[in-house]
Order: C-alpha cells, then sequence, then structure tokens
C-alpha cells in the first residue's frame, strides 16, 4: 500500500489535490482537497443585497452568468417580481450562451488534451488524437478559440460582456434587443452550428437527438470512420479504453432546473436514484463541515442557517470545502444529472445500463449541446423587440429568498436573508461543492471521492491518467466551490 | 529572419486566489485569436493553468526548474489576489501538490522574471477578494488598494527594472493583455508606458466616458431612472464611466460590448479599492440632488451651471428615448420633398 498527493489539476477552474492510498495498483482510497479559500460570504455580509449581483458573478469566471442568474433569482423571489417573456428570454440565451461555451471548451481544452499524452502512443488512434487535440499545439485549439469567441459575441449584444455582467436584473435583462440586433444573433447561432455540426458531430444536431439508445449511438459511431468528427473520435478512443468503466458512481442525480420561460423549465428539476424520480425538496439540503477547515456549525445545516467561517487549526479537516448532503444523502450534478432527471433517452439509457461514469458524463454534456442550440433558436424568434425586457420592483427590507439553477457542471444555489436592507446571510452552495465535497459526519465520502476508488494507478505511473480522467470528467470548478 | 529564428519569449501564467475570470476572458481574444497573437508575437506559453498538458509533479518541476534559472523567464502573469491569511502563514492558498504557499511560490518566481505582471484588478490591488472586511487578508503583488506595497513590496523592480505591471480590470480585455505583452516582447517598454497607479497608459488614458453610445444623452442630462432605459446612467444609476480609465467604449468586448451598451453602469474596475464604493453600485450618491461624483478634471461650479442650462435645452427626443429601453423618437429627417 501507498499514499501519494497528487496536483496541481491543471486544466480544471481552480486549484485542486488529491490525496489517493494505492492498493494492488489501484486506488483504495481518496480524499479530494480544494486548497484556497475564498470568503466570499463574509465579504458580503451587511452590504446591500442589490450589491450581490456585483460580488457574485466574481466568484467565478467561467460560471459567472449563472452565479448572476442565482443571484438575481433570489432577488426576484424577495421582491415577488415577475420577468416580463423577453427579459426570461434575453436571460436564457445569456446563460445558455455560457453554459453551451462551457461545454464546448470543457470537451476540447480541457478534457481531451489527457489522450494526447505520450502515455498512450502505443494506441492506434493516439497519432491523430494527439494532432488534433494536443494542449495548445493541436489542431482543435486555435480552431474552437476562433469558434468560441465568434459565438460569445452573444455576451456582447446581450450582456456587455463576458464574464462579470450585470445585465441580469431581478427583473430581466438590462438591455433591449432591436430587430437587426435580434438578426445578428440569429446569424451568431446559425454560424456557431454549423461549427458544430461540422467538427463536433459530423451530423446534423436534430440527428444527433435522434439517437436514443446504446446500441444507436454505436451504429451511429461506427456508420463513418473515427476521424470524421470530434465526437466519434472520443466514442472510439472511450470504447478501447473503456471509459464506461471508469469513475463510476452509483448516488442520487439531482438538478435543480434551468431555463424557465411562463412558468416551466426547459430542463426539469428533480432528482433520480435506482431508476426512480423524486421531486426535489430545497428544505433537505444541509451543509456539514465535520471535515473541513470551517467553525461555527457544529452540525449540518441548511444553507439559511448555513455559517462560513475559516478555522486556522490544519487538523479540523482536510478541506476548505463544505459537505452539501440531500437529506443526509451524497449528491451528483452535473448534465449526466440533468438530462436523467429530464429523461432524456440517450442518457437514460446510457446511465440505466453502467451508470455515471467518465463516458456517460462527457457524452451527457455534449448530448446537452444540440439541445440547448436549438432552444436559443427558438428563445431567439420569440424576441419581440420594442416590447419591455426589464421591470422594476422594491425590495423589502425584511425578507429572505433563493435562487436556484443550473450552471454546465451542475447545481448552483444563492440563499440570502435579509434585515433592515442589508445581507445578514448569504450562502452559495455551488456544483462541484457537491461533486468533490469531503466526508461528512458519517464518514460517508463524496462524489469524487467514490468514483476514484478502483482507477488504476500504476507504481511507475507519476500522475495516474485514469485519475486525471475521472477528476475532469466531472468539469470541476474550484474557484466556486471555496467561494 | 523567420519566426521560428527569432528568440522566444517565455511566458508563464499562475492563477492565485481570482475567479480565472481573466483567463477565460483571454480565451475571447479575437482577429487573430489568442494562439494566433502568441505564435505571431514569439511568445511561448511555458505553462497556463487552463491550457497546458502537463500537471501534477511536472509543472512542479517547470517552476522549480525557472527558479533556478534553467528556464529563461521573460514574463511572470499572475492572476488574482495574493491570500496572506491566516496570520500570514498564506494557508488560504496552498498552491496543491506542493505543500507550499501559493504566496511564496510567487514571492520567488518575481526574483527571476524579467517582466511580472499583474493579471486583474485582483492582482493588481486586491480586487473583490479583498472586499467586505478583507477575510482572507488579500493583497496585490505591488499594492494594497491605494498603498504601495502588497506582497512584493514598493521597491520592487523585475529583472529588468520596472515595476509590477499592472493590468488592471474585473475582468481584463484580452487586448489589454495581449497588447501589453506584445509590447514587452517586441522590445522598448519603458516605466513611462505605465500611468500613475503601473497600469498601461495604452488603455488608461482613456476614460470610459470616452466614445461611449450614450454621449448625447449625457450632453443633455437626459438620464435613465430605471434598468433597461437608455438615458445616461450617470445623475442616477453609478456610472462611473466620466472617472474610470479605460477604454471599453472605444475598443469593444465580445465583438460589440461595453459594460454601457448592456445597458449598466460603470463600476470603475480598473481602479483600486472599486469593490468597495461606499454606496450602493447601481445607484448614484447625490448632496442636494447633485451628483458626488463628478468627472474628476471639471471645476464642479461649471458642471453644475453646464448641466442645468443642458437639461433646460434637451430635446423632446432625448427626454422620451432616456426613459424607454427602445427609440421612441428616431431623429428629425428634416423636410420633405412638398411635391412627393
Amino acid at each position: 500500500m501507498s499514499r501519494r498527493i497528487l496536483g496541481p489539476f491543471n486544466r480544471v477552474e481552480g486549484d485542486l489535490e488529491v490525496k489517493i492510498e494505492i492498493r494492488d495498483e489501484r486506488v483504495s482510497e481518496a480524499w479530494v482537497t480544494s486548497p484556497m479559500y475564498r470568503g466570499f460570504e463574509q465579504i458580503l455580509h451587511g452590504k446591500d443585497p442589490r450589491d450581490a449581483l456585483v460580488y457574485t458573478p466574481r466568484v467565478c469566471g467561467i460560471c459567472s452568468v449563472s452565479q448572476s442568474v442565482a443571484a438575481a433569482d433570489a432577488l426576484s423571489s424577495i421582491e415577488g417580481v415577475e420577468r416580463p417573456p423577453n427579459g426570461e428570454l434575453a436571460i436564457n440565451l445569456i446563460h445558455a450562451c455560457e453554459n453551451l461555451a462551457d461545454h464546448f471548451t470543457h470537451f476540447y481544452l480541457f478534457f481531451m488534451p489527457d489522450f494526447a499524452r505520450d502515455a498512450y502512443r502505443e494506441r492506434r488512434w493516439h497519432a491523430d488524437v494527439a494532432a488534433r487535440f494536443r494542449g495548445i499545439k493541436g489542431s482543435a485549439a486555435g480552431q474552437i478559440m476562433g469558434a468560441r469567441a465568434e459565438f460569445m459575441h452573444i455576451m456582447g449584444l446581450l450582456a456587455g460582456k463576458w464574464p462579470h455582467s450585470l445585465s441580469i436584473q431581478p427583473g430581466g435583462s438590462s438591455r433591449g434587443v432591436e430587430i437587426h440586433e435580434k438578426m445578428r444573433l440569429m446569424s451568431i447561432l446559425a454560424s456557431f452550428r454549423g461549427f458544430l455540426e461540422r467538427h463536433l458531430f459530423g451530423d446534423t444536431l436534430e440527428g444527433m437527438l435522434e439517437i436514443g439508445s446504446e446500441q444507436q449511438l454505436l451504429e451511429w459511431c461506427e456508420a463513418e470512420p473515427p476521424g470524421r468528427s470530434d465526437f466519434r473520435r472520443f466514442l472510439y478512443l472511450s470504447s478501447e479504453l473503456k471509459l464506461h468503466e471508469l469513475g463510476c458512481t452509483c448516488v442520487r442525480l439531482m438538478s435543480y432546473g434551468v431555463y424557465p420561460l411562463r412558468g416551466r423549465n426547459l430542463f426539469g428539476q428533480g432528482t433520480w436514484k435506482s431508476g426512480a424520480f423524486t421531486p426535489l425538496r430545497p428544505e433537505e439540503i444541509s451543509e456539514d463541515i465535520s471535515h473541513s477547515w470551517l467553525e461555527g456549525q457544529p452540525s449540518p445545516k441548511h444553507p439559511y442557517q448555513g455559517v462560513t467561517l475559516p478555522d486556522a487549526d490544519p487538523e479540523s479537516g482536510y478541506t476548505w470545502c463544505k459537505a452539501p448532503r440531500l437529506a443526509g444523502e451524497v449528491v451528483e450534478v452535473g448534465a449526466i444529472a440533468r438530462q436523467m432527471v429530464d429523461g432524456q433517452p440517450l442518457i437514460r439509457d446510457l446511465v440505466g445500463a453502467s451508470g455515471s461514469n467518465v463516458r456517460n458524463r462527457v457524452v451527457a454534456r455534449l448530448i446537452e449541446i444540440p439541445r440547448i442550440l436549438l432552444a436559443m433558436e427558438a428563445w431567439c424568434r420569440e424576441l419581440q423587440p420594442k416590447e419591455p425586457f426589464c421591470v422594476t420592483a422594491p425590495l423589502p427590507d425584511q425578507a429572505q429568498g433563493a435562487g436556484m439553477t443550473e450552471a454546465a457542471r451542475g447545481s448552483l444555489g444563492h440563499w440570502v436573508r435579509v434585515k433592515n436592507g442589508r445581507i445578514i446571510n448569504y450562502q452559495i452552495v455551488a456544483p462541484t461543492t457537491w461533486n468533490f465535497s469531503p466526508r461528512d459526519q458519517c464518514e460517508t465520502p463524496g462524489p469524487l471521492e467514490q468514483a476514484l476508488v478502483g482507477t488504476p494507478a500504476g507504481e511507475s505511473e507519476k500522475e495516474p491518467l485514469a485519475v486525471q480522467h475521472v477528476v475532469r470528467s466531472f468539469d470541476p470548478c474550484m474557484v466556486c466551490t471555496v467561494h | 529572419m523567420s519566426a521560428a529564428d527569432r528568440k522566444r519569449f517565455n511566458l508563464l501564467w499562475l492563477q492565485s486566489g481570482g475567479c480565472g475570470g481573466c483567463s477565460l476572458s483571454l480565451l475571447c481574444a479575437e482577429s487573430p485569436n489568442l494562439l494566433a497573437t502568441l505564435e505571431g508575437a514569439g511568445i511561448e506559453m511555458i505553462w497556463h493553468p487552463m491550457l497546458s498538458e502537463a500537471s501534477g509533479s511536472e509543472m512542479i518541476d517547470l517552476l522549480n526548474r525557472t527558479m533556478a534559472g534553467e528556464i529563461p523567464l521573460d514574463a511572470l502573469c499572475i492572476e488574482g489576489a495574493i491570500k496572506r491569511g491566516p496570520k500570514g502563514s498564506g494557508r488560504f492558498h496552498m498552491l496543491s501538490g506542493s505543500g507550499r504557499p501559493m504566496m511564496h511560490w510567487v514571492r520567488d518566481l518575481a526574483q527571476v522574471a524579467r517582466y511580472t505582471l499583474a493579471i486583474g484588478t485582483g492582482a493588481s490591488f486586491g480586487g473583490i477578494t479583498s472586499g467586505g472586511d478583507n477575510p482572507t487578508d488579500a493583497c496585490g503583488l505591488q499594492y494594497s488598494e491605494n498603498r504601495r506595497g502588497g506582497l512584493l513590496g514598493g521597491k520592487y523592480l523585475s529583472g529588468e527594472g520596472v515595476p509590477v505591471i499592472n493590468v488592471a480590470g474585473c475582468p481584463t480585455h484580452p487586448n489589454w493583455v495581449l497588447d501589453t505583452l506584445m509590447h514587452l516582447a517586441a522590445g522598448g517598454f519603458r516605466r513611462e508606458d505605465l500611468d500613475d497607479w503601473q497600469r498601461p497608459r495604452s488603455y488608461c488614458d482613456h476614460l470610459v466616458h470616452h466614445g461611449c453610445p450614450r454621449n448625447e444623452f449625457y450632453e443633455y442630462k437626459a438620464s435613465a431612472q430605471q434598468s433597461s432605459q437608455g438615458g445616461c446612467m450617470m445623475e442616477h444609476m453609478g456610472c462611473l464611466g466620466t472617472q474610470a480609465h479605460a477604454d471599453c467604449n472605444i475598443r469593444p468586448w465580445n465583438g460589440s460590448g461595453s459594460c454601457l451598451k448592456g445597458g449598466y453602469a460603470c463600476i470603475n474596475c480598473t481602479r483600486p479599492g472599486f469593490q468597495e464604493p461606499g454606496h450602493r453600485f447601481l445607484e448614484t450618491p447625490k448632496i442636494a440632488g447633485i451628483p458626488i461624483g463628478l468627472p474628476t478634471d471639471m471645476p464642479k461650479a461649471w458642471f453644475v451651471a453646464l448641466a442645468s442650462l443642458s437639461k433646460a435645452a434637451t430635446p423632446k427626443r432625448l427626454r422620451s428615448n432616456a426613459h424607454a429601453d427602445h427609440i421612441v423618437v428616431p431623429p428629425s429627417c428634416g423636410k420633405r420633398d412638398p411635391d412627393e
């Protein structure tokens, strides 16, 4: 048996350390450490609640808009304000643009470059994959940066800039859209669709959504050579490396639901475990700090009552991350959870057969891309120039409210309590706080800690690559985790 | 001389206690894109947390070899504030896998860098992370807000005899970073290319007000009163564009944007201490109905006199459009041909 400390993990957002125990060339136990503390909840204490719209996006440079949406939703729940349809549409477009760009960036820049590593040079697919995905030098990197930057022109039009916009307000969007701008938005979406269809999928977006089962996915993949598209390249190496047997979890999957329009979410809310759907009860969410470098909260608390105070004693835990639980249960979040809860046929079939694992997390993210882009096209068509985009309402002096939404990497919630017009408690529970949570008071490890058990880790391997695949399959965002 | 023969300019990028937003913004560079820009300027990214393949011990080795002088370090870019707490230990941010506080790595690498750049307002001055009571004792590389000092101390000069270059902004525009790096790589960068806060004058000699599409509303003090309205946001909505140093309305963000174009106020994010304005961000503080924060180099009495004069002369078109979220009264086209 041996123990190793792995890090820093780059190509994740923020700083991460993983301690593993190895027996017989496999991980037998894992501890996930978030080595940075940021202190946003302390900074927000005593502020005007509306200033959360400035501070909270800056929790994270990659989920910035999701943070804005959660903060604006929390404020709008306090104000009891109803956004005009244009406001909902504009916010959905901005939010979807960020989430889609995140999936795209994760696949091309964060996840795939690991398969270009020299350790795989004996594999028959390596030369092609390395030429395409090698970090910085691969043919994909420059190409996708161009496509991504052009797609982000949606932010220039609707949000002023990205990241860290203030256009998302409790009562809608601060940016009205004129007819010619609606046309520009349509053209940006059309151009990005072209890129996805040509390079990522090698098929139409509609064609991708017709794939309804693992068998159909296999047939679709085999119908053309792997070099036909980047998704095929991934599926091909995934079946060679058996990525569906790597990084497995069988915990509850959860989605808060996202992209509301006229009272209905595009992707629904709920939880899923052992083949059964259960509605989400937000009051069952709690955060446990028994293994965190935090103090001031002797037992798990709902975020409304939660406390975030750093503990200077290094012996008090092994991470700055809290352990969120739903009715005491460990929960995994992300595209895979969102698509399971929403009943996406391919993901239901894949997860039904092999659970949550490295391959299925990546497929769920990629299959979400056509779903989101098609919705964006529809929202854009629905925009009504000359109609209102935003309404305003007074903020009560005394209130509490929550904003629950989905970032690319999973469920994000803001809980705020206001007294005398000031924030007396603001608690954020971020997606990677769920996925990379430490052990709780019952010593139950978090999702990544469970997923890593059984992962191959040879004594000769300095940086076990399989561990890297498992970690990055969650698309972690550490700066959010330790806000 | 071909591009390959030219001497490479080595760039090392590390993320300290920030949000990563400046790196994400950098990925939005275009015409040409980030990689093409670096390639064209002969800049070699020896490591970047979002882009490099090398991970874990390979990266720690690279840092050690750089500190030993085996790898020349032309530019050290630090993104995010430096976390000195708790109690000066730096334990609020340990570089993972190294068992060492990030602030020690940054301090040591800064000693071997030809140029040291603080990317973003956090790394420059402390920024958002040092808001409130500054729970993590965060600071910038050479400033704690507007006080010189910070992590490296007021006297610090990098190898080329230049203080820390503060590419401030929350986040930074991709080209603020890239233009500065290209200037450094091309040679000829001088202390005089930085302003009093050590920010590149290439973008900080401008005000956000320059090129603001709402300038006509500003001229007549036709002011927006609520979010999404088209009028000037200085009088009621907290806009600091007339005081903020940056070229946001000259050099567009994400194709065509800026904060003002997005319908919300400039919060002066390139300034030390922007995160604690002392009032609500999106509301203009006033005394006796007059905004406190007037344009920095304009005599107050003149401003008040001109404002009341221009208010009296505001055309109906601007008065109407200032309170709507789209153009309700277009500019007049003049008289039509009576025979038409």
